[in-house]
């Protein structure tokens, strides 16, 4: 079980902010993101998107931001928890145990979400018979491809995922690479490389088809697809794989008890604090009269929570405001020598 | 103000006022019709604002932007009247206007 003083949800703008401000007034943190890699929505949605609001900045990309943000926090020990998602919470006398999908157990007084609008999931096939095959034979992402040596994929999508499996596949297995559509949007480079694999008979390239059904009684056997003209063709396969990107999920948050307004959190703009005492929201994901979903407003919310979380944390001692510019204590914790 | 017709996949029908300027999609949003996410929030970076356009206003609405249709590849059970309701702009020469929402976004 890991104490700490709080722990944040999401490792977005507004999650990365929140921890710098928890770590300034002296409180540790750690942070839970179901991503593989930090900067959340920055990160994922928008790497090469410039933003021109964030105060001060008058252009930076996605990435830059998220960079910007971790560089920020390089004065703190921050442990983050990346791939993982918080599956559930519940109150012990006042602390928040917290769990997550892989185990890890957390107990807190505060627990920060700045969660955007959900996790992250891979957006899958909608045909219910796929779901019996989930995980067995039909994939989302590889995390061991000899299982495909010697048989028959196919996969499904247009984006670069798609097609570099189509291409690393193609060395050792018989490959359906099925687009809904002619044109693809891989690099320049990579959708060349698939028509020559195509070309040479390495790749069976169906493209304006799409995924109808998943046949086969105990393991899959073979896939329906429809043309757009309506024709249906049979195909015989042993696994597929989908890369439709990414699509987020509010997921296990909607059981926590929280006083939710669609996909959102209803909060206070005093302390961004939810219904339950010691969850807080902060981001694209609380909700208030006024909200706007900017990446400053995300700033001032966590700057505000974390102020909040030092009651929970330090009960017995008083939290004083103190200016970056001038604490001791502060620049201690940046460590930045005072003079 | 220009009127729009949105269908959910059960075929329930709302028709509302939409102020022009706005986009398709903040049409749904601002009149809290169910079937339309807009998770990103209009910023071309989802695809949970996906609309069927009826067939005979397809043409009349403005076209595709760049990089639109790399996003209706994630959308789902894209076909060939498929859009993202925030790429459509609201304006008088689309009054009446009918798009069919998704099973799902």
């Amino acid at each position: 079980m890991i104490k700490t003083d709080a722990l944040i949800i999401g490792a977005g703008p507004a999650g990365l902010f929140t921890a710098h401000q928890l770590k300034l007034i002296g409180l540790d943190c750690e942070i839970v993101d179901n991503l593989d890699k930090i900067g959340g929505q920055c990160i994922e949605l928008y790497p090469d998107k410039p933003i021109y609001d964030i105060p001060a900045v008058s252009e930076c990309t996605g990435e830059e931001l998220a960079k910007n943000l971790i560089d920020q926090l390089k004065p703190f020990n921050i442990k983050f928890h990346l791939n993982e998602r918080v599956d559930e919470v519940k109150n012990n006398n006042g602390n928040w145990e917290v769990k997550t999908n892989k185990g890890t157990k957390f107990s807190t007084p505060n627990i920060i979400i700045a969660g955007g609008v959900g996790s992250f999931e891979p957006r899958k096939f909608f045909s219910k018979e796929c779901e019996k095959f989930e995980n067995k034979s039909i994939f989302y992402s590889i995390k061991d491809k000899t299982i495909f040596k010697g048989k028959t994929v196919s996969i499904f999508g247009g984006g670069d995922s798609a097609l570099d499996w189509a291409i690393e596949l193609s060395k050792n297995s018989k490959i359906n690479l099925i687009h809904r559509r002619d044109e693809f949007k891989g690099a320049q480079s990579t959708v060349e490389k698939v028509q020559e694999l195509a070309k040479e008979g390495k790749i069976n390239l169906l493209t304006k088809y799409q995924l109808k059904d998943a046949k086969g009684s105990n393991s899959l056997e073979s896939i329906d697809i429809l043309h757009d003209n309506k024709e249906v063709k049979n195909l015989k396969t042993d696994f597929v794989l989908g890369f439709f990107g990414l699509i987020m999920q509010l997921g296990p948050i909607a059981n926590w008890g929280l006083n939710l307004d669609k996909k959102k959190i209803n909060v206070d703009t005093e302390k961004f604090e939810t219904n339950q005492k010691g969850i807080y929201a902060v981001g694209d994901i609380c909700n208030y009269p006024g909200k706007l979903k900017l990446i400053l407003s995300g700033f001032h919310e966590g700057a505000l929570a974390a102020r909040a979380c030092f009651k929970l944390a330090r009960p017995n001692e008083k939290y004083r405001f103190e200016f970056t510019t001038t604490s001791k204590n502060v620049k201690k914790r940046l460590g930045i020598k005072s003079d | 103000m220009t009127k729009i017709t949105y269908i959910e996949h059960n075929k329930k029908s709302h028709t509302v006022e939409v102020a022009k300027g706005l986009t398709v999609m903040e049409g749904a949003v601002e009149n809290n019709i169910p079937g339309i996410d807009a998770d990103c929030g209009g910023g071309m970076a989802c695809a949970t604002c996906h609309v069927y356009v009826k067939e005979e206003w397809f043409n009349k609405v403005n076209k595709k932007s760049e990089g639109e249709d790399d996003m209706l590849d994630q959308a789902y059970e894209p076909n060939k009247y498929s859009r993202l309701s925030c790429q459509i702009s609201v304006t008088d020469d689309i009054d009446g206007l009918i798009v069919n929402l998704p099973e799902k976004q």
